[in-house]
């Protein structure tokens, strides 16, 4: 029961957030008010146990990006663009249809909580729910999973982050230099 | 931000907490949630907090661009260097079970190792992206 009121609660504290983040225009609130929206999605991402997801979630969407925003707001300007009435309409419209196909989307997928789907289902789980306790041996088969059954898409991935570094690095590091 | 006694002394109070915490991620991730990647991003963001309150000159000193460089670099080749010790042991790259004479235990130091190259990596790249938008645009 409490689960349900906090659920409700979060939600539309999210719709709320998203609906104040797109009326305002000084674009600093609105840094402000993505950091909070993380801060909603780690406490949703929370009751749902997905507790490391929760972590990523308030550390990089509530911390490091609302940071990162200010920081480009203080190189380029904190004030949105005021855009024309018909184009805002034409915006309005994709988002409605995009959010539209979204609903519909979710109609297949399975309702939450359920027993009978490919997560509960699949061959695999046994093996990554059970058996990794006597292969790995380690208590959070989140990790087990990620670190080793499936070390080499992690070690892709963390290449990824080490380009992407590299790569802002190398296009905003350098003029730095150059003008000293 | 340098005149506010109370940032300063929660700031001064908090990073040591923040930084701590990220360790503990780092490490409990094999019996908790947590593992590399968050606490990168915890630690990267304890230091992003003492650079927006002592100033980000006051960060650079304590952790210079240059370490975050080859923290990003030694991530990876710790990450990689593990897959390629368990291949020198004579089983497929990143099979930890070679790297100790019991297989368990053996996953154990693979995962430990691989989770602490991925925090790494991230520490090194995040507080790297901070570093360079903070610094750009100022000429000093």
């Amino acid at each position: 029961m409490i689960i349900e009121v906090l659920n409700t609660l979060l939600l539309s504290m999210l719709v709320v957030t998203a609906l104040g983040i797109a009326r305002m225009r000084s674009l600093f609130p609105v840094a402000m008010m993505t950091g909070l929206f993380s801060l909603l999605s780690a406490s949703l991402f929370v009751l749902l146990d997905a507790v490391d997801v929760a972590l990523t979630e308030a550390a990089v969407g509530a911390g490091i990006i609302t940071v990162l925003f200010l920081g480009t707001f203080a190189l380029t300007s904190a004030k949105e663009k005021t855009v024309l009435p018909r184009r805002a309409l034409l915006g309005l419209g994709v988002v409605c249809v995009t959010g539209a196909i979204l609903v519909y989307a979710s109609l297949d997928m399975p309702h939450f909580g359920a027993s009978d789907t490919p997560v509960h289902n699949h061959p695999m789980r046994e093996r990554f729910v059970e058996t990794s306790q006597a292969e790995v041996g380690i208590p959070n088969m989140v990790t087990a999973v990620l670190a080793s059954y499936r070390g080499y898409d992690t070690l892709g991935e963390v290449c990824v982050i080490f380009t992407a570094g590299l790569g802002v690095v190398m296009l905003l590091g350098a003029r730095k230099k150059a003008a000293r | 931000m340098r005149q506010h006694t109370l940032l300063r002394v929660c700031t001064r109070m908090l990073v040591p907490l923040i930084l701590i915490f990220a360790l503990y991620v780092q490490f409990h991730g094999d019996y908790g949630p947590g593992g590399g990647f968050q606490a990168g991003v915890i630690f990267a963001a304890g230091i992003v907090l003492y650079a927006l309150v002592f100033g980000v000159e006051a960060a650079r000193r304590a952790v210079p661009a240059t370490w975050l460089r080859i923290l990003s670099a030694g991530g990876v080749l710790l990450f990689a260097g593990t897959g390629v010790v368990s291949m020198l042991a004579g089983h497929n790259f990143l099979d930890y079970d070679a790297l100790a004479g019991d297989p368990v235990a053996g996953q154990h130091i693979g995962i430990i190792l691989v989770e602490f190259g991925v925090g790494m990596t991230v520490t090194g790249v995040i507080l790297s992206f901070f570093y360079v938008f903070a610094g750009r645009g100022r000429r000093d």
